[in-house]
């Protein structure tokens, strides 16, 4: 496949694994800040090619581990009723609420529908006339253009029985969260590509010029990670913090003009919590008030609703990249894809399913490592 | 977060009153809306998330940048020299 | 005059099937008689005992059930029915049997469109003819609509296993060459590709057909310690099945697994590992390290094993984990799938 295949040659890999050898000199702390590069990095076990002076810590990049416990409360009490069909991108079916989870409602006679795009929705509504179709809007900035066109096809095409349960996350406040809290550790960030080929990286430069970190925008494949991870180092052993554009070939300082107008034309940013983190503000988006008619949250009176996170549950320290999964005393035993306590372990972007998934022998050498020396 | 995949414009028809195109992976088709996308041609790539195209690939940025890392050998030396240099520049 | 309750129509001139084909009365009768015996026609089931008695001589016996529930019932490539007759016959040949004898039970969802039973019973037919196999017995139930997805299909079969023979998941051994008959991922996108909103076009066939052929090719060719056909969970299942049962630690190369270009396009956009994809027409075979050129020599003069290759070795260290060398030489643990893979947008 053109431009993933070349992206992924392991003779070019290891000459990017080589210069970073020969540039590092010190040990450094960066951030991959999108779930889909945290997979990428686990699948390719491109961690353990790098330096040991490179650590790598995994971002709050996942808007599925990110989304509130009470949207998803909310969210579960909307699909249980009998006049809706409650729409979902496949990565939400699994996360547990406090109750269960949208693939257990499914099982219980609730209709729950996967989409692979947001216009599916607006089928299923045209094809169900005497239902209610809610759509479960997630996403960082990368997905807001389709679930902005949503709305906006919506009310062009006079599609009345159809609404969205937005929770919308946007990752510059999150980084500046990041970057603010005492215990941070993160000296350079790996940018999220995508989110930037839809917003450019303007909102980043203040960041790096505020905190004094070097902001590589980056792709998703192994050499773009690579080459990103380079480029930061580089920065950090010449002592510069900029932002730099690993993934030119996809993206642009300005990002994708088009887009973002259909976006500020149906949502506004908003305060928005953050599952494990707590409320960030101006870090979501909800539906302008000229579209307030197709938001779920007005048209579904949901009653009050109590939520119940597991108290040993870390996700919101691994978010923020504090401690790594198999520092939790959960990881691997109560904690499992099959028994998630927490978003991190279900959505296969968090964490600790990568980790689970992926890496857990290298801590078993690891911690019989640790054993031998102690 | 956030997976988009580059795929190759086949042909454009509408759907629900939006510009989509059939696109191209590897030998599978799938359609995609285009309207985020107004300049893109025939022929072209484009990166697409969720079943939206949200930006081109640019064919010469992807070429130059696949080349410097084809050639990082002989760059190696320049920057070993270069890095040199300003560390011995400064005080 | 008591009214008859009976359908004056023949099978064939119902469009659809109806509760009535399942009561064991004369429609039952009459759909077996037009449907199921003249497609799986042969003298044991001509005899319409209840049971087939085989004569199966004092060899040791394999035998397998398995059910078929697969929706869509029609994709590309082929049916239930297919799956049907092809999986019970791998299930069997993975033992390193020669299957020969398979049962085919039907429930029928009430209002299943004659022409669509026709169909899949004419492809068990010829799929049991290709595999060297014979229906030899069967049963028939309808249930009420909403009582059963359309049409499910359990099968039961037998086999002989030829003397000296010993084929099991516990005998992979450290130093074995692991093989692949084939690219992988095939069958389960091309079902995906069918599911509502997926709309894929283009060149998704599933893999599904019979491997005894292949088997028995590679039994004269040299030693076989573990045979498995990686159909749910796909090949990661498979791999860390056997590495959990034998004991043994395996290590595979990514670079050496073949997968078809459009099978890695379609798992690249919905986010899926094709190592995690149902395969209905492939095998895993881990063989003695010297005999491994011979058999891969032997499978790729089949078509079925065309584009066998080695994908990896059997290893002492890290035992019972399955271990992946990827593209850009890092490393991968594999574990077993906890549930099937959704479409993801991350």
């Amino acid at each position: 496949m053109k431009y993933v295949d070349e992206y992924r040659d392991g003779r070019v890999a290891q000459k990017i694994v080589d210069e970073i050898k020969r540039t590092v000199t010190r040990p450094w702390v960066l951030m991959e800040v999108c779930g889909g590069q945290t997979h990428s990095i686990v699948k390719y076990g491109l961690d353990n090619l790098l330096p040991a002076e490179i650590e790598l810590v995994h971002g709050p990049g996942c808007p599925v581990c990110v989304t509130p416990l009470d949207m998803l409360d909310r969210a579960h009490a909307i699909a249980r009723r009998p006049d809706v069909i409650f729409c979902s991108f496949g990565d939400m079916l699994r996360v547990p609420g406090s109750n269960g989870d949208l693939f257990q409602l499914k099982a219980a006679g609730a209709r729950v529908e996967v989409v692979y795009s947001p216009l599916d929705c607006l089928k299923i509504a045209q094809a169900n006339p005497e239902k209610q179709v809610v759509f479960f809007a997630i996403g960082f900035e990368t997905t807001a253009p389709a679930n902005a066109m949503s709305a906006w096809q919506a009310r062009e095409l006079g599609i009345r029985n159809f609404s969205l349960l937005v929770s919308h996350v946007l990752v510059p406040p999150a980084m500046a969260a990041i970057l603010d809290s005492p215990d941070n550790r993160v000296q350079a960030f790996l940018g999220p590509g995508h989110v930037c080929a839809v917003m450019g990286y303007t909102e980043y430069e203040p960041l790096a010029e505020r905190y004094k970190v070097p902001i590589v925008v980056t792709g998703f494949e192994p050499l773009d990670l690579l080459q990103g991870t380079l480029m930061a180092v580089r920065q950090l052993e010449q002592g510069r913090a900029e932002i730099e554009n690993q993934y030119a070939r996809v993206l642009s300082r300005e990002g994708n003009t088009v887009a973002r107008r259909t976006v500020s034309q149906v949502f506004e940013v908003a305060d928005r919590a953050w599952r494990g983190v707590g409320v960030i503000p101006q870090s979501g988006y909800r539906l302008r008030a000229e579209f307030s008619e197709y938001d779920a949250e007005r048209r579904f009176d949901v009653e009050q609703i109590t939520t119940r996170e597991p108290a040993v549950c870390i996700s919101g320290e691994i978010l923020r990249g504090l401690k790594k999964p198999h520092q939790c005393p959960a990881f691997a035993g109560e904690c499992t894809p099959q028994t998630p306590l927490g978003a991190t372990m279900v959505s296969s972007e968090g964490a600790c399913a990568a980790y689970y998934n992926y890496g857990r022998h290298l801590v078993n050498i690891e911690r019989e490592a640790a054993a031998a020396r102690s | 977060m956030c997976l988009a995949i580059p795929g190759k414009i086949i042909g454009f028809h509408d759907k629900l009153g939006v510009r989509m195109s059939k696109v191209d992976f590897g030998g599978v088709t799938r359609e995609a809306c285009m309207d985020y996308v107004p300049d893109a041609c025939v022929g072209e790539y484009v990166l697409v998330h969720v079943g939206f195209a949200i930006s081109k690939v640019d064919e010469e940025e992807a070429r130059r940048t696949y080349q410097y890392l084809e050639e990082m050998d002989q760059l190696q030396e320049i920057y070993e020299g270069a890095d040199r240099g300003a560390s011995e520049g400064e005080t | 005059m008591a009214l008859a309750i009976e359908c004056p129509l023949p099978v064939m001139g119902h469009k659809q099937v109806v509760i009535g084909h399942g009561s064991g009365g004369r429609l039952s009768a009459q759909l077996i008689a037009e449907m199921f015996l003249p497609a799986f026609d042969n003298e044991i089931l001509r005899r319409m005992d209840d049971q087939a008695v085989l004569n199966l001589d004092r060899a040791r016996v394999a035998f397998t059930t398995d059910s078929f529930v697969v929706t869509p019932i029609f994709f590309p490539g082929g049916n239930i029915g297919d799956l049907a007759i092809n999986g019970t016959v791998n299930d069997l040949a993975m033992s390193g049997a020669q299957p020969l004898y398979l049962s085919a039970a039907f429930i029928i969802e009430e209002g299943f469109p004659m022409d669509d039973l026709r169909r899949v019973v004419e492809s068990m037919a010829l799929a049991a003819k290709t595999a060297g196999v014979t229906i030899v017995t069967g049963d028939t139930k309808v249930v009420n609509k909403g009582c059963a997805d359309k049409l499910f299909i359990t099968t039961a079969g037998v086999g002989l296993v030829p003397e000296g023979v010993r084929i099991s998941a516990a005998n992979a051994k450290p130093g074995d060459a692991i093989i692949l008959s084939g690219t992988i991922g095939d069958h389960g996108m091309a079902v995906m590709s069918q599911r509502e909103g997926l709309d894929f076009e283009g060149a998704l066939t599933s893999d599904t057909r019979a491997l005894y052929r292949l088997v028995r090719a590679m039994l004269d060719a040299g030693e076989i310690h573990a045979l498995r056909d990686p159909t749910r969970g796909g090949l990661a299942a498979t791999l860390c099945e056997i590495a959990k049962t034998s004991g043994a630690g395996i290590d595979i190369d990514a670079c050496a697994v073949p997968v078809r270009e459009t099978v890695k396009g379609a798992c690249e956009v919905l986010g899926l590992d094709p190592m995690f994809v149902a395969n209905e027409g492939k095998l895993v075979a881990f063989v003695a390290a010297g005999d491994a050129q011979r058999i891969l020599d032997a499978m790729r003069a089949l078509p079925e094993g065309r584009e066998a290759a080695i994908i990896g070795r059997v290893t002492d260290r890290h035992p019972s984990m399955t271990i992946v060398r990827t593209e850009i030489g890092g490393s991968r643990v594999l574990d077993l799938p906890f549930n099937e893979q959704l479409p993801r947008i991350c």
